[in-house]
């Protein structure tokens, strides 16, 4: 129970006045950024990096976890009262939640929600809490060349397992990579792809990087296709639930959070699996009691799925703190705040800044605690913001993203950078090439290099030192079958997004059920 | 404008009728990665080797560069053989309707405003003609009301850096002002 007491330690130096301040800040900022229609939890996060800039580490990891665990439930209040979700992962949570909301029932929708999110989100977060050291403690042993068939295995997973099209996961890929070269030789100091700019030699920021691809692609992309037609918000009241809406949810929450967190903590992450399978359960289930009530509003379909996306969002943080790898658009931005403030994520994190760690993870607790006790009075006011006129929320959003961006190092150079990143985003959604294998390559690529320079050192100049470890064998033949699986199941039966896909027609998926 | 998207129009308008179901302006982003990636690949040229590093800083941009050049020509089979691309949907997308590109150019226009006026008109300024060309570009016509919020946004948010997080924004022609 030596992780227990660590994590009270954690309590210890997160628990002040101060620091309270700063949760609630970060929640209330979050889930506000959050719930505007059209940002989805990596953008919000990307947008409210600058607001911690001059935090001391704690205070910042602190609201970072407000914003993140308010991103996610504001992104679901959108999907349930819009029945147009902003990310992939709120998408089973869209389906029932605003059948339900038309029903009369956004109010339970929403309670049932914010409180599995609550849920998952702390049993997700305390299972971190005991998986993490024991990874962290193998994963110092690591080697270089181990380490580097690790992100090899992150970046296959990313790009050609979850994404719909391998091709165009690859692309995107080889685009962050590309733009992960930019700078100084870490070992030569010589600048790369730098066209003689001193600017460019010194790395193009990873929060303009971010903010440029999320935010300012996503406004442009909107502004292209702008809705003209306004959405139709369904009212609603202060969320509530009585005692049979809480008999049919503590069942598909607990569900829903042993789904997420494996799918979370695996390299091979990302909700839109576990929230499809906590979906695809829970109607199973009701089916089976013979109290089905899918189709037209069921609250284990919101329940389920929910709780899954958040129990995955904190075991994202597993492989997060323990190896450095971000395997979800969010945590590849987190990742990316750590490193603002010097910190590098991966094996040693655990070992050489543990007070950190245990300060993160505590305040990731009293996030999600202060989540659940400030967002069940305000969600009434959270859902007019859904009412703001759509040019002064993008152009709000513009703004945000030019500050953010341009707050990071005072250069106007970098508000340039991020005008073309934006269009490189908007490019990316014209072309249907996925975000987060460009973010990923990003800020893996150049430490991958790092470490297989490292493994090349070691061996003296011999490939045969990339596979010189037990370990880098086992993670290449994982990678062998990662490759390999897909293309067979294909053949087999449709991939999963095409089964959600239909999914958005109840009653055709209705009919192959039977 | 740099990006993928002027080239290919005019690139490819010559063709004789395309079926409707290709997609020929992923040619121009086809184009663009065999660029990049060619361009990649010759910088790496450029560098030189060190000394007792096995891997040397040419190895990995040569790996990205040809991989990036292949992945363009992949790209470019796939389009030819009938691949489209899915594009992005969203809360506020509609995707029936055809790309309004003149508001993404109005759009790009304010921002290059602000990149190039940030330095000497400052940030209160600047992002405060930000907000309001954009939401003017994007269809807003209450001008007053865009610039009272435009103004109380960023003259807000220098005060907010200033005191709350000790990031000093350039006040520019307001300097002594703010």
């Amino acid at each position: 129970m030596d992780n227990l007491s660590l994590l009270m330690d954690g309590f210890g130096s997160v628990l002040t006045p101060q620091n309270l301040l700063f949760a609630c800040i970060g929640v209330l900022l979050g889930t506000f950024v959050g719930v505007l229609p059209g940002i989805g939890p990596a953008m919000a996060v990307a947008l409210l990096l600058p607001v911690t800039y001059g935090l001391d580490p704690i205070g910042a990891f602190i609201m970072f976890a407000g914003i993140y665990y308010g991103g996610m439930y504001g992104g679901s209040t959108t999907s349930i009262l819009l029945n147009t979700p902003g990310e992939s992962a709120s998408v089973m949570t869209a389906l029932e939640g605003n059948l339900m909301a038309r029903a009369g029932r956004a109010s339970q929708a929403l309670a049932t929600a914010a409180i599995g999110s609550f849920i998952a989100g702390t049993i997700g977060t305390l299972l971190v809490v005991f998986f993490a050291p024991a990874l962290a403690s193998v994963a110092v042993e690591i080697g270089a060349p181990s380490y580097f068939a690790l992100m090899v295995l992150a970046m296959i997973m990313v790009t050609s397992v979850l994404g719909g099209s391998p091709l165009r996961g690859f692309i995107a890929l080889f685009l962050g990579l590309t733009i992960g070269l930019v700078g100084l030789d870490l070992n030569t100091g010589q600048p790369r792809l730098s066209f003689d700019q001193p600017l460019l030699a010194d790395r193009i920021d990873v929060v303009v990087v971010a903010v440029g691809i999320f935010a300012l692609g996503e406004a442009l992309w909107v502004a292209a296709h702008l809705r003209r037609s306004p959405l139709h918000v369904i009212p609603v009241g202060r969320p509530w639930m009585d005692r049979t809406d809480f008999k049919r949810s503590w069942g598909p929450w607990l569900r829903g959070t042993a789904y997420g967190f494996p799918f979370g903590a695996l390299p091979a992450g990302g909700a839109e699996i576990p929230t499809f399978l906590s979906y695809l359960t829970e109607k199973r289930i009701a089916k089976r009691k013979g109290v089905d009530e899918f189709g037209k509003g069921a609250i284990e379909g919101v329940a389920g799925p929910e709780a899954a996306n958040n129990a995955s969002a904190a075991g994202t943080f597993v492989p997060l703190l323990a190896l450095g790898l971000p395997v979800t658009a969010t945590s590849a931005v987190m990742l990316a705040a750590l490193q603002g403030y010097g910190i590098e994520p991966g094996p040693g994190l655990m070992t050489d800044q543990p007070e950190l760690v245990w300060a993160l993870l505590a305040s990731l607790l009293i996030g999600n605690a202060l989540l659940l006790v400030l967002n069940l009075p305000l969600a009434p006011v959270w859902a007019k913001l859904l009412r703001i006129p759509r040019p002064q929320l993008y152009a709000g959003i513009l703004f945000f993203a030019a500050l953010g961006a341009y707050a990071a190092n005072l250069q106007a150079f970098d508000l340039l950078l991020l005008v073309l990143l934006g269009l490189l985003g908007l490019a990316m959604r014209r072309f249907g090439l996925p975000v987060l294998p460009l973010i990923l390559g990003v800020i893996l690529g150049p430490l991958m290099e790092l470490r297989l320079r490292e493994a090349m050192a070691i061996s003296g100049g011999e490939v045969s030192g990339l596979w010189s470890e037990p370990l880098a064998v086992v993670i290449y033949v994982v990678v062998a079958i990662a490759v390999a699986a897909p293309l067979a199941l294909r053949r087999v039966r449709p991939a999963p997004s095409d089964v959600a896909e239909e999914l958005d027609i109840p009653a055709v998926e209705e009919e192959k059920v039977r | 404008m740099s990006t993928p998207l002027d080239t290919p129009t005019t690139a490819e308008s010559p063709r004789t009728a395309p079926g409707p179901d290709r997609d020929l302006a992923q040619l121009g982003l086809a184009g663009t990665l065999v660029v990049v990636g060619a361009y990649t690949f010759y910088d790496a040229t450029t560098l030189r080797v060190g000394f007792g590093d096995p891997v040397g800083p040419r190895v990995f941009p040569y790996v990205i560069g040809a991989v990036t050049v292949l992945l363009g020509v992949l790209l470019a089979i796939a389009t030819l053989r009938g691949d489209v691309a899915e594009a992005e949907g969203g809360e506020d997308v509609d995707l029936r309707q055809p790309a309004d590109w003149i508001t993404v150019l109005k759009l790009v226009g304010v921002l290059m405003v602000t990149v190039l006026t940030v330095s000497f008109l400052g940030w209160a300024i600047s992002g405060a003609i930000l907000f309001v060309g954009s939401a003017w570009s994007l269809g807003s016509r209450t001008l007053v009301r865009d610039v009272i919020v435009g103004l109380v946004l960023s003259v807000s948010s220098w005060y907010a850096f200033h005191e709350g997080l000790g990031v000093i924004l350039p006040a520019g022609i307001l300097d002594g002002v703010l």
